[in-house]
């Protein structure tokens, strides 16, 4: 997924290595390319008026290319399906390493003590008890082998198991027939789903992964895998839930990634 | 294309349509959208490249990963609607039948040489089986890359693209060298295009002042 030389490749210990250092320096360093990109006057960008959007100055090709992106999200919406389910794969077919990918290096990744830790819910919700680990295991549960696609182009395939986020929507008493699902994470990311994908039957709350308990890296305590969304859509380190009608946005969503990302 | 012969009797300059209207609309809009799809495409494929080579970013479109994805999947609906109009006006208009075929190997072989050899006479109004071979080609890796990209957007909801190309790993590659084989037609239609001016004014007006015998253009 980035430069890797050839004089790299000689060792899996060594690519992975390398793989992990550009992993926590990517966002950084793609910090730095935009702003310079912004500085920068002599772009083709630039030349053809089509100035390096963030989409978030406001100005009219971003306003543009939100409004088709949004209608990328009623198209994406479309077609989607309750009933289509993302293919799965054999047990040896499991991307080892399984990358570790985040806004931050991994060293920052959030070390949270699962005994203290509580879901929090909120919104349109009946019964707003926090949950505890505990009664999540207590819930019945779900594993599945499928491919995580990011929306940098990269993808891997691995094996999740938890419950079923239908069944914990149910339990908890959710309005099925709100838009949307928020959920906010221990490490200041935040994101939402359309309740559509969030009933779809492989949508769990993961609680394991490749068989023993999630580690730090892919979201401990519990993170949401969602085989028909990109990578980005299946959000690590979940403290808070809540279902609203009101569009909650996202981390990424808000500075110009596409909000359905549906695969 | 339509070859029309206009003004032909009164001692006038003799002018002939070479490109219909849907032809020379459909190909201007295709210009600006494959300039986008292109670029933000570079963009996007800098996020994660396949091989160990970036595009410089004054060659990109988008300024960031989020910018190059909005304006690839907002150019691809300028793409896909402009393709229909002009495969639709292509197989119901019988523009593919009259301009593009026939080629035979032996007409090939014998343009190609000509071509080669700097000396294959440019006829407004007809295309060289070379001109043929590689419209078609383009038309071909156009679909391939339309094709892996929506099995690319959507490998859930599409997955009998994913699956009878290869899955989605294999899609990313056949994109990437569908977008280089693109890319590769343009460089050389631009470069044939320089080598003969003539063509240029005629894919914006459509006409062309006769400047050989009717024969030869009716060919």
């Amino acid at each position: 997924m980035n430069d890797i030389k050839p004089q790299d490749d000689r060792t899996p210990e060594a690519r992975a290595a390398r793989r992990q250092l550009l992993e926590t320096l990517r966002p950084r360093l793609e910090r730095i390319e935009r702003r310079s990109f912004l500085r920068q006057g002599l772009s083709l960008g630039a030349l053809t008026m089509l100035s390096g959007c963030n989409l978030a100055d406001g100005d009219a090709v971003d306003r543009v290319l939100l409004a088709m992106s949004r209608f990328n999200d009623r198209v994406q919406s479309l077609l989607f399906s309750k009933t289509t389910l993302a293919p799965t794969y054999a047990a040896d077919r499991i991307t080892k390493p399984f990358p570790f990918n985040a806004f931050y290096g991994i060293d920052d990744a959030p070390d949270i003590d699962g005994d203290t830790w509580k879901l929090e819910l909120s919104g349109l919700v009946a019964d707003k008890t926090p949950w505890t680990l505990d009664r999540l295991r207590a819930l019945p549960q779900q594993s599945q082998i499928t491919r995580l696609i990011c929306v940098e182009g990269w993808s891997a395939i691995g094996q999740w198991s938890g419950v079923p986020f239908r069944t914990f929507l149910e339990h908890i008493g959710a309005d099925l027939t709100a838009r949307y699902v928020g959920i906010k994470c221990l490490d200041r990311y935040y994101s939402s789903i359309d309740m559509e994908t969030a009933l779809h039957p492989q949508t769990i709350i993961t609680l394991d992964y490749g068989g023993s308990e999630l580690p730090t890296g892919y979201g401990y305590p519990i993170r949401l895998r969602i085989p028909t969304k990109l990578g980005f859509k299946n959000p690590k380190y979940i403290g808070a839930m809540f279902v609203t009608n009101t569009y909650p946005g996202g981390y990424w969503e808000d500075q110009g990634y596409n909000w359905f990302s549906g695969s | 294309m339509t070859v029309e012969t206009v003004a032909s009797s009164s001692g006038k300059p003799r002018v002939m349509v070479v490109h219909p209207l849907v032809v020379r609309i459909t190909h201007w809009v295709n210009a600006v959208a494959i300039v986008m799809m292109v670029c933000s495409g570079w963009q996007i494929y800098n996020a994660s490249p396949l091989i160990p080579f970036r595009f410089p970013a004054w060659m990109t479109l988008g300024g960031w990963l989020g910018g190059g994805i909005a304006w690839h999947l907002a150019a691809m609906w300028l793409l896909i609607a402009n393709s229909l109009g002009y495969f639709g006006y292509g197989l119901i208009g019988r523009h593919f039948v009259r301009s593009f075929l026939p080629i035979t190997p032996r007409a090939f072989g014998h343009d190609l040489r000509e071509a080669l050899a700097f000396r294959l006479k440019h006829k407004l109004g007809t295309y060289n089986a070379v001109q043929r071979l590689l419209y078609i080609g383009v038309l071909v890796l156009g679909v391939a890359a339309l094709v892996s990209g929506l099995g690319m957007w959507k490998p859930v909801q599409l997955q009998l693209i994913d699956s009878l190309l290869g899955g989605y790993p294999t899609l990313r590659w056949i994109h990437f060298f569908a977008m280089s084989g693109i890319v590769l037609f343009v460089v050389v239609h631009l470069a044939l295009v320089a080598l003969v001016p003539k063509t240029l004014p005629a894919m914006i007006t459509g006409r062309a002042h006769l400047d050989a015998s009717p024969a030869e253009v009716q060919s």
